[in-house]
């Protein structure tokens, strides 16, 4: 029996900014991780994938980053993940910078 | 210090207008990110964790205070108000936008800097003792001949794409300050047997993932022939390093699979050729360069004042102990100003400390400042009567921490708060373990202690050569960090040994506590420091200590 397939966000760095961002089921690129396509097919994933890299004057580097469902949206999984979602630890800035405000 | 003449000038400029058009196609999307990655790598922009990150090159770690002065207006103008100092000597803003970049390289421009070869695989910033100039046991100044290596090496046709990145460093002392041994090419001077000042030549060092001690291939060069023999070697090594590997192109992997021997020969042959093509306009570049680093005009005047405040004053005087070093000026001191203040990012300064900076070696240091590579800054030539006044100036700006060698005077690399390579955080370990250590109020007992972290196998921070060595790796989705001992970046370099398991993010900082505390416990006398002791006892009671409390768990 194959192992089940961990679900994916479709993620990048918006190219003026540099910001982390996440591809949302209806095509926009949001800041938040949460509003992310939470993508649980394989072949699905890649297609994701194939239409972010084709947005090259939106995004830089788009990957597949392992995700999970939560409450409110999708979470992610791997620490650096979660650090690219709220910026670095030893100032408040990035992300969570922005979410103060 | 030197200016840049008419030539420097132009080609910055020229480089700039280009980037600033690069960076418009990119925008437009007239080039892809595939076209514009080695673009802008070639001007020093890499793309990060959370942005973009701009990593501006300080030329053997020699600036003024136009040149701090206009770091801090960029900091403020573009940046979040603060830059960080890195080990190679630079500088780096952690959140240029893109499209801002062409303006900040060409406010560099405007005070003779720039950000050209602080990536790629070519020749990087030539680092040098951040003492240069200045100190006591210097034979002579590095900066001309690190000078010459600069403007030689900037756009070198032959070198624009070697094997991979390529790192010299430089030292006019004895004492290694610029950790010679641990560069593809380290140059440290030394006298023949005519007193004549000229290079050990030491190549194939490096961290990383392959730590390597650079080996001696050329006990004495003279001067004049320098650049005809550091041409040379990058010569062969273009041609003969390792391609096929990322891995396995620095020069350290030629020279361990090639042997000393025999690349020593192949070197020389070919430095019979280049000695033949240089014809001396070199040297005659090399004395003009010297010019431009004549010693500054020192002041004569008493020092009472600073005896006075180191008998009545001890907050000063505990800043005079460890933060100050010797000149070669008996009236003067070298002063490192600490960027490691406790809980702070190692490194970082906000605008508002560079200008303080700028304004005390614009007042009192002859105008020079300096990065060190273990991330803090050097007023290099301070009359000793002057010594109170900037102690004060420091302490209100934050700047007066006294710990410059002890162990909360931490090397650490950005990590995974910004970095895109790291496998783990770094800054955070550093700001508790110097928070922990203040608390304690153990640091200045400790003694001299340098505990260099890395948040990933590049070893950007050195854990290589920390006397303790903090590597942070991804163990199965979990942060967990490995200890190495006995490492040292000196003219004893070595390779630190790694300890045993790594610990998880909270075991880290009592970790490093239990080891200090056996050092303490072990030690012949107070006098007798970390490194000192350890190479007398060895490793054995210091993993017994660190791994004493994990046994008595496991037995729980």
């Amino acid at each position: 029996m194959s192992r089940p397939y961990i679900p994916k966000v479709v993620t990048a760095n918006a190219l003026l900014e540099g910001d982390v961002v996440y591809l949302t089921p209806d095509d926009r690129w949001t800041r938040h991780h949460h509003e992310a396509e939470l993508i649980e097919d394989e072949a699905h994933a890649q297609l994701r994938l194939l239409h972010a890299a084709a947005r090259k004057a939106e995004v830089v580097g788009p990957y597949l980053a392992d995700a999970k469902a939560g409450p409110d949206g999708p979470e992610p999984v791997h620490f650096r993940e979660v650090f690219r979602t709220r910026g670095p630890s030893n100032y408040r800035h990035g992300k969570q910078e922005a979410a103060a405000h | 210090m030197y200016s840049y003449t008419d030539f420097d000038e132009a080609f910055v400029r020229t480089r700039v207008a280009q980037f600033s058009e690069q960076v418009r196609r990119r925008i437009d999307g007239s080039l892809t990110e595939d076209e514009f990655k080695p673009l802008r790598l070639m001007n020093g922009l890499y793309l990060q964790l959370h942005a973009y990150m701009l990593r501006v090159a300080i030329p053997y770690g020699t600036l003024d205070s136009r040149k701090m002065r206009q770091l801090a207006m960029i900091a403020e103008r573009w940046d979040k108000g603060y830059g960080h100092f890195t080990t190679r000597q630079n500088i780096q803003f952690n959140w240029p936008k893109l499209g801002d970049v062409p303006e900040i390289l060409s406010a560099l421009a405007d005070v003779g800097m720039h950000a050209i070869q602080t990536s790629g695989n070519c020749v990087r910033n030539v680092t040098a003792d951040h003492f240069a100039g200045a100190a006591a046991d210097e034979i002579e100044d590095p900066r001309p001949v690190a000078e010459l290596l600069r403007q030689w090496s900037t756009d070198h046709p032959e070198f624009q794409f070697l094997p991979r990145k390529f790192k010299i460093a430089i030292t006019g002392s004895p004492n290694d300050r610029a950790v010679t041994k641990s560069h593809d090419i380290g140059l440290r001077m030394v006298r023949d047997a005519d007193g004549e000042p000229g290079f050990e030549v030491i190549v194939g060092g490096g961290l990383g993932r392959t730590p390597m001690i650079g080996r001696v291939v050329r006990d004495f060069l003279p001067k004049a022939d320098l650049l005809p023999y550091v041409e040379a070697i990058l010569g062969v090594y273009n041609e003969l390093g390792r391609r096929d590997n990322k891995y396995k192109a620095r020069v350290k992997i030629l020279v361990h699979e090639t042997g000393l021997e025999p690349l020593r020969e192949i070197i020389e042959e070919r430095f019979i050729e280049t000695r033949a093509e240089f014809g001396g306009q070199d040297m005659a570049l090399l004395a003009e360069i010297e010019r431009a680093f004549a010693p500054p005009a020192f002041r004569q005047a008493p020092t009472v004042a600073y005896d006075d405040f180191y008998r009545e004053d001890p907050v000063f005087r505990a800043w005079a102990d460890t933060n100050l070093a010797r000149h070669r000026n008996a009236d003067y001191a070298i002063v490192t100003i600490s960027l490691k203040a406790h809980g702070a990012t190692p490194g970082d300064a906000t605008a508002e400390q560079m200008r303080v900076m700028a304004d005390l070696a614009e007042r009192y240091g002859h105008d020079e400042l300096r990065i060190s590579h273990e991330q803090n800054v050097i007023l290099p030539h301070v009359h000793k009567a002057d010594l109170p006044a900037i102690h004060a100036a420091l302490a209100q700006a934050g700047l007066a921490t006294a710990n410059v060698g002890l162990i909360s005077d931490i090397i650490a690399c950005p990590g995974m708060d910004y970095c895109a390579l790291a496998t783990a955080r770094s800054i955070p370990v550093a700001q508790e373990i110097a928070t922990r250590f203040d608390a304690l109020d153990l640091e200045h007992e400790v003694g001299p202690l340098k505990i260099k972290i890395s948040g990933c196998i590049n070893a950007c921070g050195h854990h290589h050569v920390g006397h303790i060595g903090i590597l942070g790796l991804d163990r199965a989705g979990v942060e967990n960090y490995q200890i190495t001992l006995g490492g040292d970046g000196t003219e004893t370099a070595a390779i630190g040994e790694k300890t045993g398991p790594g610990f998880a993010y909270d075991e880290i900082v009592p970790a490093v506590e239990r080891i200090v505390r056996a050092y303490l416990e072990i030690r012949s006398e107070p006098s007798e420091t970390f490194l000192d002791t350890l190479r007398r006892v060895g490793h054995a009671p210091f993993k017994a200590a660190l791994y004493e409390a994990e046994g008595k768990q496991d037995a729980a």
